[in-house]
C-alpha cells in the first residue's frame, strides 16, 4: 500500500489537497497534540514529510554503514562463540536498515533514490561510523557505548508521531538490548583479563567515549531542527537531555568495569544528581560530518563497491523472475 | 542506480498458531518466492513467526483517509448495535 500506491495518490492529491491552509495545518497539529499517530496516506504538511524522510533515511543509512566497523572483525573474532554473536549483531543492523528504508518509503521516496543519495554523498549518516576499529575491545566498546547511545536516542522514537517510523523503532529497540549487553560482556571479560587485555579495553574506551557523546548531535543551542521536531512529536527530548541521560547511566558502568572515562572534568554533582562532563570537541564533530573523519572515504568506497559488485545479482534475479512470469503466462 | 528497483511487497506474520497474520513491514524482491525468503530473513530472525504472507504492495486496495468520515461515521450513531443500548430490568439474570 505503500510506495507505488502512494505515488499515484500523491498525484491526484496534489491537485486537490496539497494546499496548506491554516485550517488544515491546525487540524494536523491538533491530531499530533492529541497523541494521534499519523499514517502513511494521511494528509501531512510537506515540511513534516521532508523532515521525516531526511531523518528516517539518515537513520537507515547509519545502520547500513554501521555494519562496516564491526564487519572488520568478523573474520578475526577471538572465538567461534564471539564470531557467531558478532555475525548475528551485524545481521541485525542490516535488518534495522531495511525496516527503516521501508518506513521512509511509506512517505513516497523510493529505495533507489535513498541509496543513490547515500552513494553520492548527498545524504548523511551518523558520524560515529567514520572511526576505525583498531583492536578487539573496540567491538566491546561499540556494543556498550555506541549501541547504548543509540538506545537512548531510539527509545523515545518508539513514540514518534509517525506510525510507520514508531513501529520500526519498536522492532529495533527490542533487538538493541542484545547488542549493548554483548558489548558490555566483551568489555567486562577484557577488563578482568590480563594487563594487556585491560589496557586494550581502556584504549577502546578512550577512543570511543567522545565520539559516542557526539552521536546525540549538536548541543541544543546550535541544533537547528529541534524545536519544530519537538512540536511535531518526532523528537521527545533534546540532544543535550539525551546526552546527559547517557552519561548518567554509563559512567557507573565504566566504574564497575574499573576503567577510566577519558574526561578530566567529569564529576558527579550532588545537587543536580547528574554527572557534569567536559566540553565536547565540536570542531572534530563538524569535520567528521563534513567528510573528513578518519574513515569517511573508506566507508563510502566500500559501500559503492558493494552496490556495484551486487548489480549482476540484482539483474539476474530480475531476469529469472521475468522468464518465469513469461512461462506462466 | 538507474535500473528499476525490485517491486515492493508487504509482509504479514502469524506469530503463533491461533493468532491472525499481522502487518510487519515491507521488503523488495524480484518475485514472490524471493519476497518470502527476504521476509523470513528480515522479520523472523528470532522466532517471531510460524507463517508468513507476502503480497505485492501495488495489489493492495486501501481506503482513502480523506474519505474516512464518509466511510466510518455512519456506524457511529447506530448505538443500538451494541448490547449496552438495551435496558434489562433488575433481577433478570444470564442475559
Ligand atoms: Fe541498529
Ligand atoms: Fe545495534
Amino acid at each position: 500500500m505503500y510506495t507505488q500506491g502512494l505515488d499515484q495518490q500523491g498525484k491526484t492529491e496534489n491537485r486537490r489537497d496539497s494546499l496548506e491552509t491554516p485550517e488544515r495545518l491546525e487540524a494536523f497539529q491538533a491530531r499530533i497534540d492529541a497523541e494521534e499517530k499519523i499514517e502513511a496516506k494521511d494528509w501531512m504538511p510537506e515540511a513534516y514529510r521532508r523532515t521525516l524522510i531526511r531523518q528516517i533515511s539518515q537513520h537507515a543509512h547509519s545502520e547500513i554503514i554501521g555494519m562496516q566497523p564491526e564487519g572488520n572483525w568478523l573474520t578475526r573474532a577471538p572465538s567461534l562463540k564471539r564470531k557467531a554473536i558478532l555475525l548475528a549483531k551485524v545481521q541485525d543492523e542490516a535488518g534495522h536498515g531495511l525496516y527503516l528504508y521501508g518506513a521512509a518509503e511509506t512517505l513516497g521516496i523510493s529505495r533507489d533514490r535513498m541509496v543513490a543519495d547515500l552513494l553520492s554523498g548527498k545524504a548523511k549518516y551518523s558520524s560515529i561510523f567514520n572511526y576505525p576499529t583498531l583492536n578487539w575491545a573496540d567491538i566491546g566498546a561499540i556494543g556498550w557505548l555506541v549501541d547504548g547511545a543509540a538506545i537512548m536516542n531510539q527509545i523515545p522514537l518508539c513514540r514518534c508521531s509517525y506510525g510507520p517510523y514508531a513501529r520500526a523503532m519498536v522492532r529495533i529497540c527490542k533487538e538493541e538490548s542484545f547488542h549493548q549487553r554483548q558489548g558490555f560482556e566483551i568489555m567486562h571479560v577484557m577488563a578482568n583479563g590480563s594487563e594487556d587485555q585491560k589496557a586494550m579495553a581502556q584504549d577502546a574506551l578512550n577512543r570511543w567515549w567522545w565520539p559516542s557523546l557526539m552521536m546525540f548531535g549538536p548541543s541544543d543551542k546550535d541544533s537547528k531542527h529541534s524545536a519544530q521536531s519537538m512540536a511535531w512529536k518526532i523528537k521527545r527530548f533534546s540532544n543535550d537531555e539525551l546526552r546527559q541521560k547517557f552519561v548518567d547511566v554509563t559512567v557507573p558502568q565504566a566504574d564497575f568495569l574499573g576503567l577510566t572515562v577519558p574526561d578530566p572534568d567529569l564529576r558527579f554533582d550532588e545537587t543536580s544528581g547528574h554527572y557534569c562532563y567536559g566540553e565536547i570537541d565540536w570542531q572534530e564533530f563538524h569535520d567528521v560530518i563534513a567528510g573528513n573523519g578518519p574513515c569517511n572515504r573508506q566507508r563510502m568506497e566500500t559501500r559503492r563497491r558493494a552496490q556495484d559488485d551486487g548489480a549482476w545479482v540484482r539483474e539476474a534475479a530480475r531476469a529469472y523472475a521475468a522468464k518465469h512470469a513469461a512461462k506462466a503466462a | 542506480m538507474t535500473n528499476q528497483e525490485w517491486p515492493l511487497y508487504e509482509v504479514f506474520i502469524r506469530t503463533r498458531s491461533g493468532l491472525s497474520h499481522r502487518h510487519a513491514g515491507s521488503v523488495h524482491a524480484p518475485d514472490d518466492q524471493m519476497a518470502l525468503d527476504h521476509a523470513r530473513d528480515t522479520y523472523t530472525r528470532r522466532n517471531e513467526g510460524v507463517s508468513i504472507w507476502v503480497v505485492r504492495s501495488d495489489r493492495i486496495v486501501a481506503s482513502d483517509p480523506a474519505e474516512s468520515s464518509a466511510l466510518f461515521e455512519p456506524a457511529e450513531d447506530k448505538i443500538y448495535r451494541h448490547p449496552t443500548f438495551y435496558e434489562i430490568p433488575e433481577g433478570v439474570e444470564n442475559l
